[in-house]
């Protein structure tokens, strides 16, 4: 407990120490571990001349206590979720960008200009999108999964068997799909519903996961897990059994994005940056590297149609992920929330 | 020159002890009276809002959960952890390095990952259930994993060390003149051990105890990976409010009750002990 809380106070000291790390003409880069390809910053260095380096975040909650408690000194890219992005933003933590410096999002699908957390893309960039739905061992379930209620109200074969995401937000979701509700509600009595809807499915749930539901499938442990589509798809990959599947009642659409912090004092280099990865081969490269969609036309209609076959979710087109709700910083809602979520984790 | 002296053999790690523990505990302590910012962050607005919040029943039942779990892991570690700090007292001085270092090697790596191998060995495809189930001694899987049995089990393995090392340092200062004296006297093995051996190692047993109910109250990471996020701890709670809900004011304020409740128990632990000193010397005086 103190040791805990230690680290958390600490981290924000160190941080706010540390805060002058950035070397001049150099920019520093803040992405998930693993969520681009490994020579990527190397390639951008030779392309451009400008020097990068890369650290890693594992949550948008990781870097957002990182970048509140600095004001973002010493970072100039973020890769955050959009309602992070949007966060960020309304805390004046995110630069205004410059259209003029990125001429390559003009290679972005017209669908990914107009994302509900930030219409026109005035300080995000998308780097990746994509839905949540249920991933599963095909071989192992008796009838394919059409519905949220497939993973809530599981039939007795699955009991002890599925996997929900850990994430307030992905934790709520499929009640709140389920019930017919919006993703960003903060209605007493509509949370209240899923919470009791949720405590129900938790008597049936082998776990909440976060990081390995994939590889319980592969192990056989799970056979049907809620997850998002890319990471489904590295459960694809080892065993092709493995399957996904977007319910009848939807799902939200994510957007993971490129944010250029205020505090950057390299702007123009992080807006080269971004430019960068929006080159088709460079974007399509990321596609194929992390399996995951890219919001990038040029990219995607290049994109090797093996690998669509392989991984159907690849080719989900950007009119459908429009029919599905974006996920919205909740605001004072997040109290509601956080409070309503540990409610299900302590009810036996 | 000896005041000079005290202050530069104790100034550094002052000044360590003032920097990382009680700055970062003020600021917790300050940040806890304020107001959560709308998109996070801290609103400096003074209010008691947080604290009325943590007084919910929700968050007592977190206290109460943990604080049992906790107190099972301590409960097993002492049982387990006892016989085998009193053997290592006993083996021969020139083995007792080894047997030691062969107690503190897990913790030469990573916990996640030790914690990780415990999800293998646990889990229903895992090594124990492949095993009884090979051998036919049971026809399903037994659920060893997500739930407070694997937690309890994670934390006792991974706080155990801890205990055997506080219980060594107690048990190997009690020279054996005592245990001859009280046989001598008529005593069995059992009454010398209840009578004798046992209340002198006490203060081990307390410091072991400390140690492993401190660190298994704060864990966040074992009742999420070996308790399948089922079973929010103390730790996860806080965690959460930092992390997941950006709400740094009431994760201080639930921070700080922890700190109090805890520093209430040690010092209440430490009265009980001094008067017990004194009732000793006084015995003596007589």
């Amino acid at each position: 407990m103190i040791q805990k809380m230690l680290g958390t106070a600490t981290c924000a000291l160190l941080v706010s120490l540390a805060g002058a790390a950035s070397a001049e003409g150099k920019i520093v880069i803040s992405n998930w571990d693993g969520y681009m390809p490994a020579e990527l910053l190397e390639n951008f260095t030779k392309a451009t001349g400008i020097e990068a380096e890369m650290t890693v975040h594992a949550t948008n909650e990781e870097i957002m206590g990182k970048v509140v408690a600095s004001g973002g000194k010493g970072y100039d890219v973020l890769f955050v979720s959009g309602q992070f992005g949007e966060a960020l933003h309304k805390l004046g933590l995110a630069a205004e960008l410059d259209h003029g410096n990125i001429p390559n999002l003009a290679n972005l699908y017209p669908e990914a200009m107009q994302l509900s957390h930030d219409v026109g893309l005035k300080y995000s960039v998308p780097y990746a999108w994509g839905t949540t739905g249920l991933c599963y061992r095909s071989d192992l379930v008796k009838a394919e999964p059409t519905s949220w209620n497939d993973l809530l109200k599981p039939s007795d074969d699955l009991k002890g068997k599925t996997t929900m995401l850990a994430t307030d937000r992905w934790l709520m979701m499929p009640a709140l799909l389920s019930l017919g509700y919006s993703l960003n509600t903060v209605d007493e009595g509509e949370i209240a519903k899923a919470k009791d809807l949720l405590i129900e499915t938790k008597k049936t749930l082998l776990a909440y996961d976060d990081t390995t539901f994939y590889t319980k499938l592969v192990s056989g442990e799970a056979s049907l897990v809620e997850a998002w589509d890319g990471w489904c798809n590295y459960g694809i990959a080892e065993n092709a059994e493995i399957k996904y599947v977007i319910p009848s009642e939807g799902s939200d659409m994510w957007v993971d994005t490129m944010v250029v912090t205020s505090a950057s004092e390299n702007k123009a280099a992080a807006e080269a940056f971004i430019n960068y990865i929006l080159q088709p081969d460079v974007h399509r490269w990321v596609a194929e590297n992390i399996l995951y969609k890219v919001p990038n036309k040029a990219a995607m209609d290049s994109l090797d149609p093996a690998l669509v076959t392989q991984f159907p979710n690849l080719g989900t087109t950007p009119a459908d992920l429009l029919k599905y709700e974006q996920l919205r910083d909740l605001g004072d809602g997040q109290k509601l929330w956080s409070k309503t979520v540990t409610e299900i984790t302590t009810a036996n | 020159m000896v005041l000079s002296r005290r202050i530069i053999l104790t100034g550094p790690g002052i000044a360590w002890i003032i920097l990382l523990l009680v700055i970062p505990c003020l600021l917790i302590l300050g940040n806890s009276f304020f107001e959560r910012g709308v998109y996070g962050g801290v609103d400096y607005v003074f209010t008691f809002e947080n604290y009325s919040r943590a007084v919910d029943p929700l968050y007592a039942s977190v206290f109460w959960n943990s604080a049992r779990v906790a107190l099972i892991t301590t409960l097993l570690s002492l049982a387990l952890g006892y016989p085998a700090a009193y053997c290592i007292a006993m083996a021969p001085k020139r083995r007792q390095m080894a047997l030691l270092i062969l107690v503190m090697l897990p913790l030469w790596s990573n916990y996640l990952i030790r914690t990780y191998a415990w999800m293998l060995m646990l889990n229903n495809e895992g090594l124990i259930n492949r095993v009884l189930m090979g051998a036919g001694v049971i026809e399903a899987p037994l659920p060893l994993l997500y739930n407070d049995f694997a937690i309890i089990i994670g934390l006792t393995y991974g706080y155990m060390p801890f205990m055997i090392l506080a219980l060594f340092s107690s048990i190997s200062k009690l020279g054996p003149e005592l245990r001859e004296a009280s046989t001598d006297l008529g005593a069995s093995a059992f009454t010398t051990f209840r009578r004798v051996t046992l209340p002198l190692t006490l203060p081990g047993i307390a410091a072991g105890s400390v140690f492993v109910f401190v660190l298994s109250v704060g864990n966040f990471v074992t009742p999420d990976l070996l308790g399948g996020g089922k079973r929010t701890m103390l730790g996860n709670l806080i965690y959460d409010q930092f992390l997941t809900a950006r709400d740094w004011p009431f994760g201080s304020a639930i921070a700080a009750i922890v700190i109090f409740i805890m520093m209430a128990l040690l010092t209440g632990q430490a009265i009980l002990i001094n008067r017990r000193a004194k009732e000793d010397e006084g015995v003596e005086a007589a």
